[in-house]
């Protein structure tokens, strides 16, 4: 029976903490460098130049990219066959979380909490960990640092079928206009559609682990996407929102089956810091 | 785009009055740093006619919640954060002194009125800029609140910190003037 030591899942999890913080992907990069040359405002091309310094210095002098280190929100994928040694998976992510953004110098960002004293808890635990079950005996993780300045931005929406894709398009359209400059545009937009309303939450912040810029998979929905991203950019808010005509790099949707009576919109707000690390701690080999 | 300005720290209230939105600035002295709690606690003082910590008199507060400083470092990655979760205590402040403000997105009515109230002055710098921003900071020392941990206020010297004017003291907002330019139906 394929298993992995719980310090081993404890090891990778700090891992992904610090380098999610210190190093933007790729795809965030490409995405900048489009953008440079598309953007008419030249505070606008000034802010992308800006952005690809700072993703630069952040990778070699080792600062982190952005100080909001954000909340941890890991995604865990486990086939049924998959045994953790010596402890459980929620422990094992803690203690990952937290010997990452301590050794790390990450920012920790977690009051204990919500009401009362907000006392910090000194190393960004708890994770927020989402598990979900694999059809092969794989173990996969996924660090997302969210910060706080776009997810506050973020909204569900429990609109009813007869609103149709014109309702959808128009609460998207104005949760990006009223958040303006907050979410440090520019922006990726996580928009989950169908489900209920836990469901259309968790959608829409699964489309911010996509590949900045892939198109889901469905040509229809692949369609609407780019309309999104058409009107939100119409707004002209722009880059850090002092004018322009690109306020968001992209716009990725995912869909759910949903109740007859329902139309469930999740819109998760993420910032131009667009991170997450992915590590394979077990590939899946054979079907269950 | 403008030649960005040299404006010395802490700003001159003549100076302050004089920058107008859309004003591009190389911040170059002394200011402080404060955010959501410090905010609150220093607001509850001023509300209460207590004395507060800290002179704020003609000082910029820049509000960033900074990221440990490693070893051989002043400070971690110090971007600015959201102003708007400080425009509940930022009119009372400026009433007491506050002449500036950095930080990023946008401001309430309130604080508008506080600004033209008082010739003071809000500048954005760039937001998620992080790293860039923690090198123009060149000391870092707390001066109130150490049990806050990253949200202690603390007294930063920065050199050529970029910024641009947001709000000036005639009340323009460059968050509504900028994005209008480029607005398409």
């Amino acid at each position: 029976m394929p298993s992995v030591r719980a310090s081993e899942v404890a090891d990778k999890v700090r891992e992904l903490c610090i380098a999610a913080a210190y190093e933007l992907p790729e795809d965030a990069r490409s995405a900048f460098r489009r953008a440079l040359e598309m953007e008419e405002s030249p505070q606008g091309k000034a802010i992308f130049e800006e952005l690809l310094r700072n993703a630069d210095v952040a990778a070699i002098e080792r600062i982190p990219y952005c100080q909001d280190t954000g909340i941890a929100v890991v995604f865990v994928r486990k086939g049924p066959g998959v045994t953790i040694e010596g402890g459980t998976l929620t422990r094992a992510i803690t203690e990952g979380v937290s010997r990452g953004y301590t050794d790390g110098y990450l920012r920790a960002s977690l009051v204990a909490e919500p009401l009362f004293e907000r006392k910090n808890t000194g190393d960004n635990t708890p994770p927020i960990i989402h598990f979900e079950e694999s059809e092969v005996d794989e173990l996969v993780i996924t660090v997302v640092p969210k910060g706080a300045g776009s997810e506050n931005m973020s909204k569900v929406v429990m609109l009813t079928p007869s609103a149709g894709w014109e309702g959808v398009k128009k609460e998207v359209v104005d949760a990006v206009t009223r958040a303006g400059a907050n979410p440090c545009p520019p922006i990726v937009v996580g928009v989950g559609i169908g489900g209920n309303l836990e469901k259309c939450a968790l959608l829409s912040k699964k489309a911010l682990l996509r590949d900045l810029g892939d198109s889901n998979p469905d040509p229809r929905v692949a369609a609407l996407e780019a309309e999104l991203l058409e009107a939100v950019n119409k707004t002209g808010i722009g880059p850090q929102g002092l004018g322009g005509i690109i306020t968001a790099l992209a716009v990725h949707i995912e869909t759910f089956p949903t109740h007859i009576a329902q139309l469930p919109v999740g819109i998760n707000i993420g910032c131009h810091a667009y991170r997450h690390k992915t590590a394979v701690l077990l590939r899946g080999e054979s079907n269950v | 785009m403008s030649e960005a300005m040299r404006v010395n720290m802490p700003l001159d209230r003549a100076e302050a009055k004089r920058f107008r939105a859309g004003d591009r600035v190389l911040l170059n002295g002394k200011m402080l740093t404060g955010r959501d709690a410090a905010h609150k606690r220093l607001w509850e003082l001023a509300a209460d006619g207590k004395d507060l910590p800290i002179s704020i008199q003609d000082q910029t507060i820049y509000y960033t919640g900074p990221t440990p400083a490693p070893p051989g470092r002043p400070i971690g990655a110090a971007g600015p954060t959201t102003s708007s979760r400080m425009d509940k205590y930022a009119p009372l402040l400026m009433d007491r002194g506050l002449l500036g403000m950095v930080g990023k997105g946008l401001r309430s009515r309130e604080v508008k009125e506080a600004i033209v109230r008082n010739g003071a002055v809000y500048f954005g710098a760039t937001g998620g800029s992080g790293a860039l921003l923690s090198k123009c900071i060149k000391s870092a020392q707390v001066v109130a609140y150490p049990d806050l941990g990253t949200e202690a206020i603390r007294l930063v010297e920065v050199e050529d910190f970029p910024a641009i004017v947001i709000i000036d003291s005639e009340g323009e907002d460059l968050y509504e003037t900028g994005p209008k330019k480029y607005a398409r139906s």
